[in-house]
This record gives C-alpha cells, sequence and structure tokens, in this order.
C-alpha cells in the first residue's frame, strides 16, 4: 500500500546553500549523467539536436531576481540573482505517495528517500500532478515517471570509492553548494547548518513537510550602502589595488630609463 | 493543466454512463426486454467508453489493472474499484431487467449507490489536490461533477421533471465553480514568494528559466493557450449543457415524434456542453508549479 510510513529511521537529504549557488548548471548535468545510465529507465530527450529539443531532467536550475524595496536609508538597493536548483525533497508528506493508484511510489522506512518501482509505474501522471515542487516528470520514451532518488544506487554503493558514495549533484557542485546528510538528526552536519543560516522550507503552506532545506542568501550589496554613508558615493573597489608599487624602477631598466634621461631632449 | 482529450472524454462520458445507471438502478424507468437493452447499451458504452478512453491517458496502459491495489489510499485506486465494481452490480441487474423481466430492487439500490459513488470518486481526484487550488475546493468540485452526472443521467433516463430541477441545480453549481474558482489561486497562500522562500528580502520575478525550450511540467502544468477565449466558451458551455436542455424540456409540444426529437437535441446538446465546461475545468485550471516558471 501507497500508505505514508508514520516515521522514517533516517531522513536523507539535500541542503542546498542560495548564497554560494553560481547557476553553474554543473549538478544538472551530472544528475542526467549519472541516472540516465543507472537506475530505471534512461533520461529520454525529444528532438535533442533539432529546433524544439526537451528531455527529462531530475533536477533543474532557476535564476530568480529579487528587487528589495526602497525604503528611507535605502532608497535604491541594488536588486540581487539568486540561482535556484530544484529537485524532488523527499517530503516527509509526500503527496506523491498516496495518490499512486498502483503503489509504485512509496516513502522507504529506513531513510525515507521517495523513490518510483518503474515496473509498477503505469504513467498516469498523478503523482506528478500532485507534487508542487515540479521534482517529477513523465518520460516521453519510457512512459513511466522519473524523479530524484537522491543516488541511491551511490550512496550505499561499495563499490565506489568513499568519497563518492554521495549524490552525483553534491560530488560535482564547484560552489560546494550542495550538502548531504541526515536531517533527521539534529547533531548531523546538514542539521547543524540548518539550524546555523535558518534553513527553510519551500512553499510550507502546501504541507508537504519537505525534507531538503534551503538555506536562504546572506545580504550582499552593503560596499554601496557604506560608501554612501562616507558621503563618498560611488567607490573605486580596485583603486587601491592599481597604485603604483615603486614610482623608482631598478635594475637593467631602471639604469636604461635614467641613461635615456640624461639624453639630450630626455628629461621633458 | 493540460486539457487531454483522454481525460476529458473519460470525465464527461462516464459522468454521464453513471449517472443513467444510478437512475436506471433506482427503477427509473422501469424498463424490461428490449427497452432495458437499449438503455443499458447506452449507458454502458457511455461508462465504460469513457473509462477505456482514460486509459489512453496512460503512459504505460498495458498495466492498467495495477490501478486496482491502493484503494486504502489513492482516490484514483478507488475509483477504478468503484466504477468495476458498480458496473458488475449494475450488470447482474441489467440481466434481470432484460432477460427475465425482473427488477431486484436492493440490487438496483446499491447499483444505483455505486455508480454515483463512482461519480465522487472521480471528482476527488481532481478535488484532492492542493496544487491546483481552482480545483482544491471541496465540496463544490464533487458537488459539480455529480449535479451534472445526475442532471445528464435523468435527461438520457428521460425523466423530465427531475431533469429540470437537477440541470438548474447543476447550473447554479457551475456558475459557484466558476465564481469561486477564480478567486481560489490567490487565496490559496501559495505564490512565488512561497515557492522561493525569497519573498521576505523583496520583490521575487523569474529572472531565467531552467532550459530554453520547454518540458514536460511545462506542457503538462502550465497551459495558457486558449485561457484567453475562456469566457466566451463559458457562455457557449453554459447555455448547451443547461439553458438549452432547459427550454428543449420547458416547450410544450404536442407530438410524441417532436417530443422525442427534442429530447434528442436535449441530450446532445448537453453532452456537448458539459464537454465544453469539461475542457475549461482543465485549461482554467493553475498548478502551482507554474509559479516557478514566473507563470500561472
Ligand atoms: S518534492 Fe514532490 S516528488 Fe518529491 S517527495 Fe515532495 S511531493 Fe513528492
Ligand atoms: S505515474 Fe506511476 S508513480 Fe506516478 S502515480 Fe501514476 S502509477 Fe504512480
Ligand atoms: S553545481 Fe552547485 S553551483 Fe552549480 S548550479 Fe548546481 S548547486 Fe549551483
Amino acid at each position: 500500500m501507497t500508505d505514508l510510513p508514520t516515521e522514517t529511521t533516517r531522513k536523507m537529504g539535500l541542503v542546498i546553500d542560495l548564497d554560494t549557488c553560481v547557476g553553474c548548471h554543473a549538478c544538472v548535468i551530472s544528475c542526467k549523467g549519472w541516472n540516465t545510465e543507472n537506475y530505471g529507465a534512461p533520461l529520454s530527450d525529444q528532438d535533442a539536436y533539432g529546433a524544439d529539443p526537451s528531455g527529462t531532467f531530475l533536477n533543474r536550475v532557476h535564476s530568480y531576481e529579487v528587487q528589495p524595496e526602497a525604503c528611507g536609508t535605502d532608497p535604491a538597493h541594488a536588486a540581487q540573482l539568486i540561482h535556484f536548483p530544484k529537485s524532488c525533497l523527499h517530503c516527509e508528506d509526500a503527496p506523491c505517495v498516496t495518490v499512486c493508484p498502483t503503489g509504485a511510489s512509496y516513502k522507504r522506512v529506513e531513510d525515507g528517500i521517495v523513490l518510483v518501482n518503474e515496473s509498477d509505474c503505469i504513467g498516469c501522471g498523478l503523482c506528478a500532478w500532485s507534487c508542487p515542487y515540479g521534482a517529477r516528470e513523465l518520460d516521453l520514451a519510457a512512459g513511466v515517471m522519473k524523479k530524484c532518488t537522491l543516488c541511491v544506487d551511490r550512496i550505499y554503493n561499495e563499490n565506489l570509492p568513499e568519497e563518492d558514495r554521495v549524490p552525483a549533484c553534491v560530488r560535482t557542485c564547484p560552489a560546494g553548494a550542495r550538502h548531504f546528510g541526515d536531517l533527521g538528526d539534529p547533531t548531523s552536519d546538514v542539521s547543524q547548518l540548518v539550524a546555523e543560516r535558518g534553513g527553510m522550507d519551500l512553499m510550507p503552506e502546501q504541507g508537504t513537510k519537505p525534507v531538503n532545506k534551503y538555506l536562504p542568501p546572506r545580504p550582499k550589496d552593503t560596499l554601496a550602502a557604506q560608501g554612501m554613508e562616507q558621503g563618498a558615493g560611488d567607490i573605486d573597489l580596485l583603486a587601491p589595488l592599481l597604485a603604483p608599487v615603486t614610482e623608482e624602477a631598478g635594475g637593467f631598466l631602471g639604469w636604461l630609463d635614467r641613461a635615456l634621461d640624461k639624453l639630450p631632449g630626455g628629461q621633458s | 493543466m493540460h486539457p487531454a482529450p483522454p481525460v476529458i472524454a473519460f470525465t464527461t462520458l462516464s459522468g454521464l454512463g453513471f449517472g443513467l445507471l444510478f437512475f436506471l438502478g433506482l427503477g427509473l424507468p422501469a424498463v424490461t426486454g428490449w427497452v432495458a437493452f437499449i438503455f443499458y447499451a447506452i449507458a454502458y458504452a457511455l461508462a465504460v467508453g469513457g473509462l477505456l478512453a482514460s486509459t489512453l491517458h496512460l503512459g504505460r496502459p498495458e498495466r492498467a489493472w495495477k490501478a486496482f491495489s491502493q484503494w486504502r489510499s489513492s482516490w484514483l485506486s478507488r475509483e477504478g474499484c468503484c466504477a468495476v465494481v458498480a458496473l458488475l452490480t449494475m450488470g447482474l441487474y441489467a440481466i434481470g431487467a432484460i432477460f427475465l423481466e425482473t427488477h431486484w430492487p436492493f440490487l438496483g439500490a446499491l447499483g444505483a449507490a455505486l455508480s454515483i459513488a463512482t461519480v465522487f470518486t472521480t471528482s476527488m481526484i481532481y478535488a484532492q489536490l492542493r496544487t491546483v487550488p481552482r480545483w482544491n475546493m471541496i465540496p463544490l468540485t464533487p458537488a459539480l461533477f455529480l449535479t451534472l452526472s445526475l442532471a445528464g443521467g435523468a435527461l438520457l433516463a428521460g425523466q423530465e421533471s427531475k431533469a429540470t430541477g437537477l440541470l438548474v441545480l447543476a447550473g447554479l453549481t457551475l456558475l459557484a465553480y466558476w465564481h469561486q474558482g477564480d478567486r481560489a489561486f490567490d487565496t490559496s497562500g501559495t505564490t512565488i514568494a512561497s515557492a522561493t522562500g525569497l519573498g521576505t528580502r523583496g520583490q521575487v520575478r523569474a529572472f531565467e528559466p531552467p532550459h530554453t525550450g520547454t518540458n514536460y511540467l511545462l506542457r503538462e502544468f502550465v497551459h495558457q493557450l486558449g485561457r484567453k477565449h475562456a469566457a466566451r466558451l463559458r457562455v457557449i458551455g453554459f447555455v448547451l449543457a443547461i439553458v438549452l436542455p432547459l427550454l428543449c424540456l420547458a416547450l410544450p409540444v404536442g407530438g410524441l415524434a417532436l417530443k422525442h426529437a427534442l429530447a434528442g437535441l436535449a441530450v446532445l446538446s448537453h453532452i456537448i456542453g458539459v464537454a465544453c465546461t469539461r475542457w475549461l475545468f482543465f485549461a482554467e485550471a493553475e498548478h502551482v508549479v507554474g509559479l516557478y516558471y514566473g507563470k500561472r
């Protein structure tokens, strides 16, 4: 039965740092690379080299612009660009599991990972309808539902070197913006990170209780504000670095410089 | 939501079919023999035809039978189970009516209850989805499916006075559904601010989508095409599904042939009208995932 487990032993999931993600899409590619070759049906593309390409992805990176409100002390705050990776959040109250008519969708008791048993899936699409985050995509070639598996075939895989036993996206992220661990254990690194940085849920009002957390971006763009406080207006950040280190040239060039100066008409 | 023809055909036709079975089960009309055969043939063609159409929508239709297993948690599974049990029960009742010229009232009542319960389970597939605020209206969404199914069933069963009352009721429900549905998304509390969690920092705007091309999510959930015709289609759907059938029923005509022709026109107009409103039911429904793409 696709009833949800009342409790899972662990709550494995991701913590995504919106402060450090640079929007490089490396996680998108490594995710597709690993998951098209391993667990379940490949992630197909349609019209991949044609005019209207599309395909199945388990992780997609959006970009949002946030424009802070103008206020008295800060009349023209700069807008901030925030890159926003999104994959399955392995919700505790996963609606995608309970709507499934075949039992193909399930949540594991041992680690809370939400998976699709593809040989039972009839491709009705109802689970994708019920997911508020757009984390499930019906693969057009296979006719079954695809979703993030939290790289279940990596994290416990003894054939891989230990450092590779994390999800492909986490392993690949060049910015260190993705963290993997047990969010049910308050002493774990990821739980502490969430506590420290005020990790948040997406769409909490949907009642899905996501396991994955997002770390909000730290405030940026304060330099201009500082400049304004000092009455300096626009300050040139690089100016101090561009100042000459020494006015006197030494060595051969120095000798040449001085020698040329001595020639008639040299020193102007 | 993408208005997929199989799903529209399914909800429209099977709704009507089960509506007709409801009345037949109650002995309205208490037909036997050949007449009963024709009535049941129509009801089963509609109900079963709708169910078969819905399987066209599946990625792997050959495994559809697996959908009977999760009735404890899934409305879609409940719907499948309920439909099969209703069809079997009414099938038995139909055998009595057609071949044995007898009515088993208890079996009929049970079949009628199961038939209408099937329509309810269908409506709950949509009404349960919090992700689509326009559908997530209980009791309005189930009420809409039930009243339309009963009105259509009464029309098909030739229950004129009941059909009139039920059509009026269905019309009022439809208006209420549209009225409340237009506000549902805004009152759901889900916005791009809550979707990204960035709302406290300022105005959030979708700057770049993940890919330059389209994808499954956009095709399935962000159907903006044709919404511009929504207002016109509402009028057309309402007139065809409710007003015209009501007029056909109300016209005081003498001849039996003319009466039958008008009844046929009422049924036809009703079916097209309901299909039209069902198209709108999907096309106008906005999924919250659109917010991530800066769309509705
Ligand atoms: S993010 Fe979507 S697919 Fe993943 S568990 Fe939550 S509801 Fe299900
Ligand atoms: S698409 Fe597959 S996994 Fe999703 S609800 Fe349907 S049968 Fe279940
Ligand atoms: S790989 Fe890391 S930095 Fe690049 S888009 Fe993904 S999460 Fe962001």
